[in-house]
């Protein structure tokens, strides 16, 4: 192996922020030599660690029998629920998430026991030998098995406004529809790993990919039975995270844990491909069923609309992901008269998760849905009646659950994007096009996004810093935010470097870790930069009103008349490099590390009603989709995208961008290729990526273009910056109704029923209804 | 005989004589190497993330000018170790200079902001390696296919085909190495049979040996490219037995072109085959290019593809559709039979123990025979199909006089549509023809529905293929197809 670090020298520009700044990672991750935790040194007598799974979706176990397993070559040792000292649970929110299931199984694939032997194939052969017997119990697998039995994982909520009923009914146009889409595995490419490695009198240091750290150490603590301070949980990066190591990563963390306590040994538990797509929540699939009256414009008058989602079996994040759906079953729209009630079933499923959107793009979904059918239904283009009833204007600025919208730019994004790419030009050759063509038919269609930004549980908005400054003037870097690919390491050290005047080369980015920062939220809900931004820059500034202090007394100056920049500090005649000021501050006993803190100031949300402000602001974009179909086979082709995308004014434009291509191609993947199959019996069929399919380089089209607008954020976050992580995922309902709209081009009319995920076969059977409808 | 695996790393002769046969390529390399830089995304040949690349010499026996190194991407997760004897290895580590500055590929990576979590990375670097050694300029359809077997989760892909416009093509270390490396290539250069040192893994060097080798071992695995029969190991952790591994098969990995006919040896990967057979067949290139990935078409060989008997196999309807006859041998015996008769039901083909595939025969085109192939899968790259059809018609003043209509994805093997066969023979191929032979097959074949289509999409499908095909011949001017790459705005006619 090449001993060197990978070179790759850049120039550092200063001021750092708002630059263009690659990943700090990048020469390490072309190199092969960044490490993840499957690539550390490995201990001496490393264990390693595989878990026995439930074949029943529903069923009481009657017996298990393990001998097999603890005497197959090589097992060092096998657990069970009773060899839990702690808490037998790893559930973030309610406990009702067994480490290993005890008498009672509910979903294909839940983790009943652990081997720890001395290879890895060893444990995993092994765990396939336990003799487990089983009563089966009525399995409740689909939203439809849910709705007939009544089962809620968490009781329905609701949010009204207005008559909507009583409008309805006096509506010059009603129309009633209902859609179901999908769910989505998050196939992060570095599956679910932890490698837990023991410590003197009961502690434990855990190295585990996931974008909760503090969570995972507080339920590895509960299972351990010990206090949160026996337990470090450290991570570097993660080969990405999407929401599915929030909470999921807490249970292989909790069994390396015990393995290791109960052995002594270091412990490793890395899944397989396929068991991590059988064992992990993956996005909440949903139903949608709305009532919507309107009038000749395709202006919502009054809607009735049921959201219905599949949690699994238990509650998990659940009760979040769906207030966010209907925080966002608005998206752009304003909703005069509005109900909107949300069903959140429990069943005999893995326990659906978070996942980049967490919940908004369903809502979103269903909104679109909505005014999409209106469109067809009044023979208008659908770009129409998006504007017919886009937020703005004093009275049409408030969002059902009682939040101003005060920050609308979604229609200068439309005007700006159908300008720019050409969008009604393209339409009217798609029109000639497909008039001329008996196979294949396209389709365009524009759709915007408005996403709310701020955690919609409001305690979680705040997070924490840790900087330290060496003698000699090299700053080393601590937040509580998780690297999982998003740049989130690079921003915020840009923000320290421009805080202390000095290249972002002597700012030197650490490990996440719970011992340098206590108590923090989960790198999620698009917020790691705003958060860790803020305290970052909170902390930096504290070291840097030491230093000045210090200084301005030595110069006799105030110190406010100091600027820091260049790797210099400077007042009028006075200069001095930045390491040479911190050599000084040192000798007179300034200190030198300080902690940051940040709390998202004005979000206040009622938790029953969901009436209030649970967002500081929101992150808008715009997309313009082109798509050809094939109505004999449902093939799809995308082939043309363009963006326009909300980054407020951007901390790093290139990483931003790769933010908004990324979430877009992720979003397409859950639109139209990426299907979640469960069979009757409750088992996931599609669990590998042979069967599983996320979109590959082929399906990006050469024309993806994507301008970020850069406009300041109204609120007063780091550095007038907006989220970036989730919200160009919505971007993609755009390739979606673009599919729609080449169905709708081969026969019939009024709207298309369409369900997602868009695949060959959907599209096909689309297309055959509407060539029966109109007697083609 | 041999009884190590020998091969070129980082220009020494690696000798290997302990490890299990069936220890992967991955693993031996992040276990046993300690070399970490190789990752597992899926340990199924379908994400990319092991890509590591084989340095295999080609060009004119014993005339040193002719000689080069052909590099090319496999997935290193389901390719055992006796794969890499007499190869040259190269993995991501390796392209960095010793004074650690980057190969050119890994510049353009950083420099167009390639990566995000990079997990995907190094799997994507070695692709864009291969490339770099085969492509001088690549344009977007070859890259999208060199990278079709990566995937990437973070990006969206687009800066990564930036990367890979911008990575140039200057000389690097591989190219200025290249004497040294072909002469250790030559010196491990093997004749005899490999034998493990337990005595339960073999590796011939040629048919004669093979052919000797099943006759004694009559139960043994044959593993030619490893792309099947590596999950068996690497999903089903399956106890192989014994096992015969013939990728090192010299003599059976010819191409020939005589007699009007393509001879294909069997261990002649799906990569070598399809350059002489997209030739040919335009369509089968366009089936070639999205049969797996690069780096499973590196590995697998068209023998194995028949051999494995799956009735979802690409390959199968359309060389069947091409009137294709398969050669076996047993012992010193060979005998040839059409390649339809070879699958006699669910997975069970016609292969006597001891017996092994030799070639396919592929008949060259004519002007009195139409040919097509489709595949319709939910992903358009690198996916498996849901109904693959492969479709033959011989005409003469006009008229039918033999139909082949072969399906993949309809039944328990691949199969003809006899009814439907029967719906077009004597008649003009015309759209009454073709719908009727369209509605025979719904007496030719119940589908299943399963995780990739139903029964019904399956069956109106396989019709409405062979309606298109038929639109195609009258409308040669219209566009029936989804492009496979998506040039501009208003590129899909
Ligand atoms: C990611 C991925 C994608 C794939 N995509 C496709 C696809 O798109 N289309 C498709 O059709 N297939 C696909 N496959 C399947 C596989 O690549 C093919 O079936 C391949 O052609 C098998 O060839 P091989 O040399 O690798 O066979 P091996 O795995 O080595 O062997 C397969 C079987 O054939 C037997 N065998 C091999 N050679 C002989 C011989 N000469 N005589 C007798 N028996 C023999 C073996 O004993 C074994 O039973 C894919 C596989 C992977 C992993
Ligand atoms: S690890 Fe996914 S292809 Fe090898
Ligand atoms: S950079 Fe994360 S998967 Fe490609």
């Amino acid at each position: 192996m090449s001993a060197r670090p990978p070179r790759s020298p850049a120039p550092i520009p200063f001021p750092a922020t708002h630059q263009n700044i690659r990943h700090d990672s990048a020469p390490l991750h072309v190199a092969g030599t960044a490490r993840y935790v499957d690539d550390m040194p490995e201990p001496p007598g490393l264990l390693h660690v595989a878990l026995g799974q439930s074949a029943k979706a529903h069923a009481r176990i009657l017996s298990m029998d393990l001998s097999a397993v603890r005497t197959y070559p090589g097992v060092v040792a096998v657990l069970t629920a009773a060899d839990i000292p702690g808490m037998n649970d790893v559930g973030p929110v309610v406990a009702d998430d067994p480490i290993f299931a005890e008498s009672l199984v509910e979903y294909v694939g839940q983790s009943l026991f652990a081997v720890a032997a001395t290879t890895r194939i060893a444990a995993r052969a092994a765990a396939r030998l336990a003799k487990v017997t089983y009563e089966e119990l009525p399995a409740i697998i689909s939203i439809a098995d849910a709705r007939a039995t009544d089962s809620h994982i968490l009781p329905p909520k609701r949010v009204e406004r207005g008559d909507p009923l009583g409008t309805l009914s006096t509506s010059p146009h009603r129309l009633s529809g209902n859609l179901a889409m999908g769910g989505q595995d998050h196939f992060y490419l570095e599956g679910q790993i932890s490698m837990a490695i023991p410590g003197e009198d009961g502690d434990m240091h855990v190295l585990c990919s996931t974008q909760h750290p503090s969570e995972v150490q507080h339920l590895v603590a509960r299972a351990l039975g010990r206090p949160d301070n026996h337990v470090v949980v450290e991570v570097r990066r993660m080969g990405g995270g999407f929401g599915g190591k929030e909470t999921q990563a807490s249970l292989f963390a909790a069994v390396a844990a015990l393995v290791a306590d109960r052995t002594g040994r270091p412990a490793k538990l890395r899944l397989d491909r396929d068991d991590d797509m059988v064992m992990t929540g993956k996005r909440h699939d949903f139903e949608v069923a709305y009532d919507v009256g309107f009038d000749d414009q395709g202006r919502i008058l009054a809607l009735d609309i049921i959201l219905e989602s599949r949690c699994g079996m238990s509650t998990d994040l659940s009760g979040a992901i769906n207030d966010r759906a209907i925080f966002h079953a608005d998206n752009c729209y304003y909703l005069a008269n509005v109900r909107i009630t949300s069903y959140r079933y429990k069943t005999h499923t893995v326990s659906n998760t978070a996942f980049r959107g967490f919940g908004g793009p369903q809502g979103m979904l269903a909104i679109e849905g909505v005014v999409d059918d209106i469109a067809h239904h009044l023979g208008l283009d659908p770009l129409s009646v998006r504007r017919a009833n886009l937020y703005g204007g004093p009275d049409r600025n408030l969002t059902p659950y009682g939040m101003k919208v005060e920050d609308f730019i979604a229609d200068g994004l439309l005007d700006r994007l159908e300008s720019t790419s050409s969008y009604q030009a393209r339409r009217t050759a798609i029109a000639a096009f497909n008039a001329a063509s008996p196979v294949l038919k396209r389709g365009i269609a524009l759709t915007p996004v408005k996403f709310g930004i701020s955690f919609t549980t409001s305690f979680l908005n705040q997070a924490g810093a840790l900087i330290q400054v060496y003698s000699d003037g090299s700053v080393l870097l601590n937040h509580g935010g998780t690297e999982m690919g998003q740049g989130l390491y690079t921003k915020v050290a840009q923000v320290v470097a421009d805080v202390f005047g000095i290249g972002l080369d002597r700012v030197r980015i650490t490990a996440t870790r719970t011992d340098k920062v206590p108590n923090t939220s989960a790198t999620a809900a698009s917020a790691g930069a705003d958060l860790n931004g803020m305290a970052s820059f909170n902390a930096a500034r504290t070291i840097r009103d030491r230093l000045s202090a210090f200084i301005a007394a030595r110069w006799g100056i105030e110190p406010s008349a100091l600027r820091f920049a260049n790797g210099k500090v400077m007042a009028s005649d006075n200069i001095i490099s930045f390491d040479d000021l911190v050599r000084q501050a040192y000798l007179a006993r300034v200190s030198l590390s300080a902690t940051g803190f940040y709390a998202t100031p004005k979000i206040d949300v009622d938790k029953e009603t969901l009436i209030g402000r649970p967002f500081y602001y929101f992150a808008y974009g715009a997309a313009v989709s082109e798509v050809v179909i094939d109505t004999l086979t449902g093939e799809t082709k995308l082939l043309a995208v363009d963006i326009l995308h909300d980054c407020g004014t951007s901390l790093n434009p290139v990483l931003d961008r790769g933010q908004v291509e990324g979430a877009y191609v992720q979003g397409m993947g859950w639109l139209t290729m990426e299907e979640l199959v469960f069979d009757a019996a409750g088992r996931l069929r599609t669990h590998a990526p042979s069967t599983y399919k996320i979109p590959g380089c082929g399906d990006i089209p050469d024309h993806f273009k994507v301008d970020l607008v850069n406009q300041p954020n109204q609120e007063e976050t780091i550095h007038r910056s907006k989220a970036v992580g989730e919200p160009p995922f919505m971007l993609a309902i755009s390739a979606y109704h673009a599919i729609k709209a080449a169905v709708a081009a081969s026969g019939g009319n009024g709207p298309v029923k369409l369900d997602a995920p868009a695949t060959p076969e959907r599209v096909l059977m689309a297309v055959r209804a509407r060539q029966a409808g109109a007697g083609a | 005989m041999a009884d190590c695996v020998r091969f070129v790393h980082r220009g020494q002769v690696v000798t290997l004589s302990d490890v299990p046969p069936t220890r992967t390529v991955l693993d031996y390399l992040r276990e046993d190497r300690g070399r970490r830089g190789t990752k597992e995304g899926c340990n199924e040949g379908d994400c990319g993330a092991c890509t590591i690349v084989l340095g295999t010499r080609v060009g004119v026996l014993g005339v040193t000018e002719a000689e080069s190194i052909q590099y090319r991407a496999v997935n290193a997760c389901i390719l055992f170790v006796t794969a890499l004897d007499g190869k040259e290895l190269v993995t991501v580590e390796d392209l960095a200079g010793p004074d650690g500055t980057l190969h050119p590929i890994q510049q353009a990576m950083v420099d167009h902001h390639g990566s995000q979590c990079g997990f995907c990375t190094p799997g994507f670097v070695m692709s864009l390696f291969a490339l770099y050694h085969t492509e001088a300029d690549p344009d977007r359809p070859r890259i999208d296919a060199a990278l079709a077997g990566n995937l990437c989760r973070c990006t969206g892909y687009r800066p990564i085909v930036d990367a890979a416009r911008a990575m140039g093509r200057a000389p690097d270390t591989y190219t200025a190495q290249m004497t040294e490396t072909l002469a250790l290539l030559r010196s491990i250069e093997r004749h005899e049979t490999l034998s493990h040192p337990g005595g339960t893994a073999f590796a011939p060097a040629t048919s004669d040996q093979l052919a000797d080798l099943l006759l004694a071992h009559p139960d043994a695995t044959i593993v030619a490219g490893g792309t099947d029969v590596g999950l068996w190991v690497t999903k089903q952790m399956r106890d192989l037995g014994t096992i015969i591994h013939i990728g090192g098969i010299s003599d059976l990995a010819g191409i020939t072109h005589t007699n009007g006919q393509i001879n294909i040896g069997a261990t002649a990967t799906v990569t070598d085959a399809a350059e002489i057979l997209s030739r040919l067949y335009p369509d089968l290139g366009e089936l070639f290019r999205r049969y797996g990935s690069e780096q499973v078409r590196n590995s697998a060989t068209l023998g194995g593809n028949i051999a494995n008997g799956s009735p979802i196999g690409d390959s199968m309807p359309a060389l069947i559709a091409l009137g294709s006859t398969l050669v076996l041998r047993r012992g010193g015996v060979t005998r040839e039979m059409p390649l339809q008769d070879f699958f006699l039901s669910y997975r069970k083909t016609a292969l006597q123990p001891g017996e092994f595939v030799a070639a396919i025969r592929v008949p060259e085109p004519s002007a009195d025979r139409l040919f097509a192939c489709y595949k319709i899968s939910k992903r358009f790259d690198q996916d498996i199909s849901a109904v693959m059809a492969g479709f033959g018609l011989t005409l003469k003043d006009g008229i039918v006089t033999e139909a082949r209509l072969a399906f993949g994805g309809m039944a328990g093997t691949p199969k003809r549509a006899s009814r439907a066969e029967a719906a077009l023979i004597g008649r003009p191929f015309d759209a009454t023809s073709a719908k009727e032979a369209a509605a025979a097959l719904a007496q030719d074949f119940q589908p299943l529905t399963d995780m990739r289509a139903s029964a019904d999409y399956r069956l109106v499908t396989a019709g409405n293929l062979i309606l298109k095909w038929q639109m195609e011949q009258a409308l040669p001017a219209t566009a029936t197809r989804v492009p496979a790459f998506a040039r501009a705005i208003g590129g899909a006619a």
